[in-house]
């Protein structure tokens, strides 16, 4: 333990200016995605997993969470997952709306074929 | 700081653990939970949590009403495309404002690691850089704002590129980062000031709470900042190149 927190005053400044360059190299990766013009899941996957990386670098090095004890990483990191049963609540409601939506508002190019057991009884 | 010893009552010190039976026992010991942490960051960690909530949650509703919607969504790509010297450049301004804000992490993550070996001038600087970042990268955002209400006609009730939702999602989710943005840069010129002045060595209580800091307070400050790159990340992915 003790070699962990000796660590957190003593960074060499070297790890700053690597975790600097590693994320403005992510940043323009993930803006040549847009300028390459990838799409579908090359694109999303693409996406996510640039986010992902610099979201982690920043978190583990610039805010230091990397030097912390785990009790306070896991308050405030488990948490966080809890938003993935938001999200994925929400998408499951925002599909339905799209296929009601299709089906009854317009006949636009969103329209969707619904199927039996989604029909209003 | 963080590597004093962890003491109990008695200042007896108390045994660390490591690893998951350190969780255990850190959450079930006496008086304090979060070792080896000053107590404002350990609140500053825990508002930063509460406001990930925050903007997940617009993030979450951009999300519905990007999937519910049957019309179109905007090309961001071109919304926010910028013609610079004759040459179209698609989500040229938002990168650049992307590149920004991580510098202005850079710097403040330098200026964190200078506070504590007590550099007094050069963490003064590198917070002066971070706010100076931070102000650029509201000007630019103003400037894509205008450009947007005024050149392209986005209202939050509609637009003429396609789904009526993209005005509400964009200027309530960049708008709530820009507010963010700016309270940092306040933020910053305070620090700045308390470390140039000596506030922070001599731990002098401050102006508005009266309370005692050390450079801690600038580890504090950097954390908040941090995230606001943090939120510009997920914005950055979901909003303009989804």
């Amino acid at each position: 333990m003790s070699e962990a927190t000796a660590e957190v005053q003593e960074h060499p400044i070297a790890i700053y200016f690597w975790v600097w360059g590693l994320l403005f190299v992510l940043s323009a990766m993930s803006y040549m995605v847009d300028y390459m013009q990838f799409q579908g899941y090359l694109r999303w996957s693409l996406i996510l997993l640039f986010m992902f990386l610099k979201a982690g670098f920043i978190i583990a090095f610039f805010m230091h969470m990397r030097y912390e004890r785990l009790a306070l990483a896991c308050a405030i990191l488990i948490p966080t997952g809890c938003l993935l049963v938001l999200i994925g609540l929400m998408s499951f409601e925002a599909n339905h709306t799209y296929d009601t939506r299709g089906a009854y508002l317009d006949a636009g190019p969103g329209i969707m074929v619904v199927q039996e057991s989604e029909k209003p009884h | 700081m963080s590597n004093e010893a962890v003491v109990d009552e008695a200042g007896r010190p108390i045994a660390m653990v490591e690893g998951l039976p350190g969780v255990v026992s850190d959450w079930s010991s006496d008086q304090r939970a979060f070792k080896r942490v000053p107590w404002g960051k350990a609140m500053m960690w825990i508002f930063l949590l509460s406001d990930t909530f925050i903007f997940s949650i617009f993030l979450t509703s951009y999300m519905t009403v990007r999937m519910t919607t049957t019309v179109p969504w905007p090309n961001t790509s071109e919304v926010f495309a910028l013609t610079v010297f004759g040459e179209h450049i698609p989500l040229i301004l938002i990168a650049i404002m992307t590149f920004i804000l991580i510098s202005s992490s850079g710097t403040m993550a330098m200026a964190v690691k200078f506070g504590y070996e007590k550099k007094r001038k050069i963490t003064t600087y590198l917070i002066l850089a971070t706010a100076l970042f931070g102000a650029s990268f509201v000007g630019m955002q103003v400037f894509e704002w205008s450009k947007l209400i005024f050149e392209e006609g986005v209202r939050p009730w509609g637009n003429p590129m396609g789904s009526a939702q993209f005005g509400a999602a964009f200027f309530m989710i960049t708008g709530f980062h820009g507010f963010h943005v700016s309270v940092g840069v306040v933020l910053l010129l305070i620090v700045a000031r308390k470390v140039w002045t000596g506030d922070l060595e001599n731990m002098r209580p401050g102006f508005f709470t009266g309370r005692k800091g050390g450079y801690e307070i600038v580890e504090i400050v950097g954390l908040y900042w941090h995230f606001v790159d943090l939120v510009w990340v997920f914005i950055f992915a979901f909003f303009y190149l989804w």
